[in-house]
This record gives structure tokens, C-alpha cells and sequence, in this order.
């Protein structure tokens, strides 16, 4: 940074310049979000006619589109955030544990098996869920894996290829000497694992967890071909129902709707930046 | 330390290695591989096979199926709207990965320039990728409304509607993902080679085209892999902006969805009622699953080539 200093004057008036112009675009790059906020506080009708205006008193609607948009379409919103939550919780806790387990196995015995594993795993990420999407939510229903409580399973089979890739590569990086000293002190397999191994690949772990949270919180289509809708719906699926089945949306509670979801992302994104911002960039290299 | 000794020293590591790790781990293999195996079998292999076998046969539910050979997929080839469909997103992806490369590799550039407020940048550019496709969708198609409500229409009535509102919102999405892969690249560039192109005289221009994007290259395939297969794959965003609207009605009486991506089209052969359609549709998603692992492959093998050995 003590570099700028030296440069000559001229390039320091241009980056004065650029650093103007992407305020002014990063300015139009929230936008979107904040037309949401705005356009939530006004009356349905108004909304398509006067989307860029600021709320008037005729067209200023206060909390009503949130307290109609809460019970919208029969379904109350609170519980498809909670299941929205649990799943990914659950889902995410349950690749992390399981994955992480398999890559250290499959690189320290690194048989046969595990390279076909492997292979299968990899192969995997390249696989479009449209593939697989009428089987896969057959072989849910029969294996009831079709609630919030067991569709974990499905997360954790169908995400894997990635979570155990990255964890491969960072556990191929972990010289054995460490695993070696572990055993000569006594420690099997188990402790070796859960007491040296496993704090080692906290770097991953956020990685990893990162990029399954992004993926299962947002997730539309899986959870829609294999839960059950009527009692089961996250929040793409919700704000999906409510656009697709009614035929006069009610423009305003829908934005309160996509506003209150989208508010608890911004302050997750907000307050764990770095990590998400570095683990996208590790997730990334997987090509 | 002479190659000799190297070998003898590797050999003795994996017998020891062998005694003191491998064994005792691989007979704890049931508690470390086997739940992960067992969830991969019932959420990918199992999936994947029986989806392969489908695709030749007639079949409404998994258990009751005939055998009719290649007829799904050639049906598949015959439906004028999967044809369609895949050369409009063909075009779609095309348009879409060259302007999200460029914009988010000019953006990735200028943030590394020492700017003031590069980490403010960074944060709100890639601020949209949290946020879901569907959500998006409903989003933009808020957004395209309220402007088109200017000229009295709407962004379900034209097809070039949807395709350009369709490229602003991933370009919106996708390019602060990319300027990320892109920074890391950047970063990664030798300062001591800047330093010697800067000796040498080389004009800016230069410096970019000889040095920098040569040496960013492995993050252009990232990136490149990346949107194409984005491209190809989208399906929550399409549903939620245009869901395939506006349809054409052509002479013979049948419609096209104008703007419905391949990834809709298959999702909507599956819901569709005709005893052939839940097969099609598996040949459809069988054809589309080798196009799009054999555009990675490619992709990943013409870029890699390019690449600056290290």
C-alpha cells in the first residue's frame, strides 16, 4: 500500500477516478435489494406502476404487506424458515462429519475401492441434478426419506462429490509423520482421526460448510420433487407456491416476504464475509 | 540425497506406514467410508443408474417399466421444443459466458489496482450470489416490470425480453463469484515479472495481454468451466423470471415455450401426462448430462493447454 505514494500524479488522479466510478456502480449494484425493501412497504397495485418511486401516501402500505405476507397462501412463513433452517443445518453438519471421514479413509488406504469412490465422486460433480431428479425422489419416497428430518440423507449422498474432493485434496497435504507419531503413542484409528486429523482441517471445514450452506439454503428442486408440499415447504418453495399457484399475485407481500428472507442472508454474509468470500475461491479450484 | 537412498527410505515409510496406519484404518472402514458410501449409493449411484436404464424404457413409475430400446431418444431428437430449447440456450450461454468473463475480469483488474475501498467493492459485488435463483427471479421480474411498465409491456410478452433480462440477472449474480476466482489469480502473478516488463519498457497493453492473462489462465478455465456449464444448467432462475413465457403458437397449432432453457424443458417433459413422456424425459436428461460433462472435459482440456507451466 506504501506503493501508491511513489506513483506518479497522473495515475493517482485515474484511480481517483476509478474509485469514484465503482462507488457509483456499487451503488447500482445494491439497488436491487433495496427496490425490495422499498417496493415492500407499498400497495400491491402500486407496485408494478411505480416500482422506482419512492412510497406515497396513497401507495404506502406500512407493515400490512408483512403481517398478509406472514400467513400468505395458507402457510405460515416462520415454519418454512424453520425447515429451511433445520435442513441446512442438519444437512450441512452431516456432510462435513461423514465426508471428511470417507476423504481421510480414501487417501490413507487409498485401495482399490477407494479410488473407484473417489472416482465416483468426482465423476459425480459434473452430473446435472435433471439426471437424476425422477429416480432420486422415488428412491426418497420409498427409503421415506422425504421429511426435513431425514432429507439430510439425500443432501449428504447427492453433495458429497465435492465435499469429498476438497477434503481429499486437503488431507493428501498433511504429512503422515503426524498421523505416525499419533499411533506409535497409542492412539487407534478413532482417536488418531477425531483428536489430531480432524482439527487439522478446520480451513476446510469452513470451506466446505460454506459452500454447502449457500447450496441447501437455496436449494429449489430437490427439496420440491421429494418433500412432502402440502406440510413441507422451505423458503424457495414458498416464495415459488406463491407466485406459481395463485393467479393475481399480491405483488407487495411477496416482496415483504423475499425482503424478511433475504434479510438473515445479508447479516450471515455480512458477518462471516471472509470465510465465505475464501472458501468460494478454494470451492472454485475444483475444475 | 542420491535416488538410491530416496527409494530405500520411501519403501521402508510404506511399510511402516502400512503397519502402523493403513491397517488399523481400513479395518475401521465400516465407521469411516461406509455411511458416507451408503448415502452416495441411495443419492447418486443408485439415482444414476436406474435414470440410465429408464431412459430406455416406457415407464410412469419406477417399478412398472417395458423395455423400448433407443424410441425415448428418438423422440427426444424429434421434439421440436427440445430443439429449441438447446439452441436457445446454447445462444443464451454463449452471449452470457462472454459478457460475465469479461465484465468480472475487468472488474477483478481494476480492484487490483490499489484502489481505495477495494474490500467495500468486493463485498457488495459478490452480494447477490446468497441470495437464491428463484428468489432472483422474482427479484428482477419486479424490477424488468417496473421499467418495461414505462412502454406499456411487460417482460412476459417478448422473447428478447426474457433472454436479455435473463443475461442481466446472472451477469448480476455471476460476477462478483467470478471477480473472486479472478482476484486470487491476479494475486498470484510474480511481482518480480510485473517488475521486469515494467524495466523493459513494455506499455500497459503489453504488460496485460504477454504477462498478466497468460498467467491468470488456469483461473480463465475456472472460470470459463464454471459459466458454461452455469449456462447450460440454469433452471431456478428461468423458472422464476419467464418460466418459458412468452409461448408461439405456429402454424400447426402447436406452441413454443420461446424463452424455456433445456433444464425447464426436461423438468416440464417429466410433469407431462402422455404414457412416453415420463421416458422421454429421461432420455432427454441422459443426452443432457453427456452434453454437459463432455463441454467440461473439452473446456477443461483446450484451456489447460494454454496454460503457463509452473
Amino acid at each position: 500500500m506504501a506503493k501508491t505514494k511513489t506513483k506518479p500524479l497522473g495515475k493517482k488522479r485515474s484511480l481517483i477516478g476509478l474509485t469514484v466510478a465503482f462507488s457509483v456502480i456499487c451503488v447500482i449494484y445494491v439497488m436491487p435489494v433495496f427496490l425490495v425493501a422499498l417496493n415492500s412497504f407499498k400497495k400491491n397495485s402500486f407496485v408494478k406502476t411505480e416500482t422506482f418511486k419512492w412510497p406515497t401516501a396513497e401507495s404506502f402500505a406500512g407493515f400490512e404487506n408483512f403481517i398478509t405476507g406472514v400467513t400468505f397462501g395458507g402457510y405460515p412463513f416462520w415454519q418454512s424458515v424453520l425447515y429451511s433452517l433445520l435442513i441446512t443445518v442438519l444437512s450441512t453438519a452431516l456432510i462435513i462429519f461423514f465426508t471428511s471421514m470417507a476423504a481421510w479413509y480414501i487417501s490413507r488406504v487409498n485401495s482399490v475401492f477407494c479410488k473407484v469412490v473417489y472416482f465416483a465422486c468426482v465423476f459425480s460433480m459434473v452430473i446435472p441434478f435433471q439426471m437424476v431428479q425422477f429416480t432420486l425422489a422415488r428412491t426418497a419416497d420409498t427409503l421415506k426419506l422425504n421429511t426435513p428430518w431425514t432429507i439430510p440423507v439425500i443432501y449428504l449422498g447427492f453433495g458429497a462429490g465435492l465435499a469429498v474432493f476438497m477434503f481429499t485434496g486437503f488431507v493428501k497435504s498433511i504429512p503422515l509423520e503426524i498421523e505416525e507419531a499419533a499411533a506409535i503413542d497409542g492412539c487407534g484409528p478413532f482417536r488418531t482421526y477425531f483428536k489430531v486429523v480432524f482439527p487439522m482441517l478446520k480451513p476446510t471445514i469452513i470451506s466446505v460448510a460454506i459452500l454447502e450452506i449457500m447450496w441447501v439454503w437455496n436449494d429449489y428442486l430437490l427439496p420440491y420433487l421429494v418433500l412432502d408440499k402440502t406440510k413441507y415447504r422451505t423458503i424457495p418453495i414458498h416464495i415459488q407456491y406463491l407466485k406459481g399457484s395463485y393467479g393475481t399475485v399480491d405483488l407487495g407481500a411477496t416482496m415483504a416476504l423475499i425482503f424478511m428472507s433475504i434479510i438473515p442472508v445479508i447479516v450471515f454474509y455480512l458477518t462471516c464475509q471472509k470465510h465465505i468470500i475464501k472458501g468460494v475461491a478454494a470451492g472454485a479450484v475444483k475444475g | 540425497m542420491d535416488k538410491k537412498k530416496k527409494k530405500k527410505k520411501a519403501h521402508s515409510h510404506a511399510v511402516v506406514n502400512s503397519k502402523l496406519l493403513r491397517r488399523p484404518i481400513k479395518r475401521a472402514g465400516w465407521f469411516f467410508l461406509l455411511p458416507m458410501v451408503a448415502a452416495f449409493i441411495i443419492g447418486f449411484i443408485w439415482p444414476f443408474l436406474q435414470g440410465m436404464f429408464l431412459s430406455f424404457c416406457k415407464f410412469t413409475t419406477t417399478s412398472s417399466w417395458e423395455w423400448v430400446g433407443f424410441k425415448n431418444y428418438v423422440r427426444a431428437f424429434k421434439d421440436s421444443q427440445f430443439m429449441y430449447s438447446f439452441g436457445y440456450t446454447a445462444l443464451w450461454t454463449v452471449v452470457s459466458v462472454i459478457l460475465i468473463n469479461v465484465l468480472a475480469f475487468t472488474v477483478a483488474y481494476a480492484l487490483t489496482q490499489s484502489l481505495k475501498g477495494t474490500n467495500i467493492f468486493r463485498t457488495v459485488f459478490f452480494m447477490p450470489n446468497l441470495i437464491g435463483g428463484i428468489v432472483l427471479g422474482y427479484i428482477w421480474n419486479m424490477i424488468f416490470n417496473g421499467i418495461l411498465s414505462y412502454f406499456d409491456t411487460d417482460i412476459l410478452r417478448e422473447t428478447k425480453y426474457g433472454f436479455w433480462g435473463l443475461i442481466i440477472l446472472m451477469c448480476w449474480q455471476q460476477i462478483g463469484y467470478m471477480m473472486i476466482i479472478y482476484i486470487a489469480g491476479l494475486q498470484a502473478i510474480p511481482e518480480d515479472m510485473m517488475e521486469a516488463a515494467k524495466i523493459d519498457g513494455a506499455s500497459a497493453w503489453k504488460t496485460l495481454t504477454k504477462i498478466t492473462i497468460p498467467n491468470v489462465m488456469p483461473s480463465i478455465t475456472i472460470c470459463m468451466f464454471l459459466s458454461i456449464t452455469n449456462g447450460f444448467k440454469l433452471f431456478d432462475q428461468n423458472l422464476a423470471l419467464t418460466g418459458g413465457q412468452p409461448f408461439a403458437i405456429n402454424l400447426d397449432g402447436t406452441s413454443v415455450h420461446t424463452t424455456e432453457m433445456i433444464a425447464l424443458n426436461i423438468y416440464n417433459t417429466f410433469t407431462e401426462s402422455g404414457q412416453f413422456a415420463k421416458g422421454t424425459a429421461q432420455a432427454k436428461a441422459v443426452l443432457f448430462f453427456i452434453l454437459v460433462a463432455t463441454i467440461g472435459l473439452m473446456q477443461l482440456k483446450t484451456t489447460r493447454d494454454k496454460e503457463v507451466q509452473q
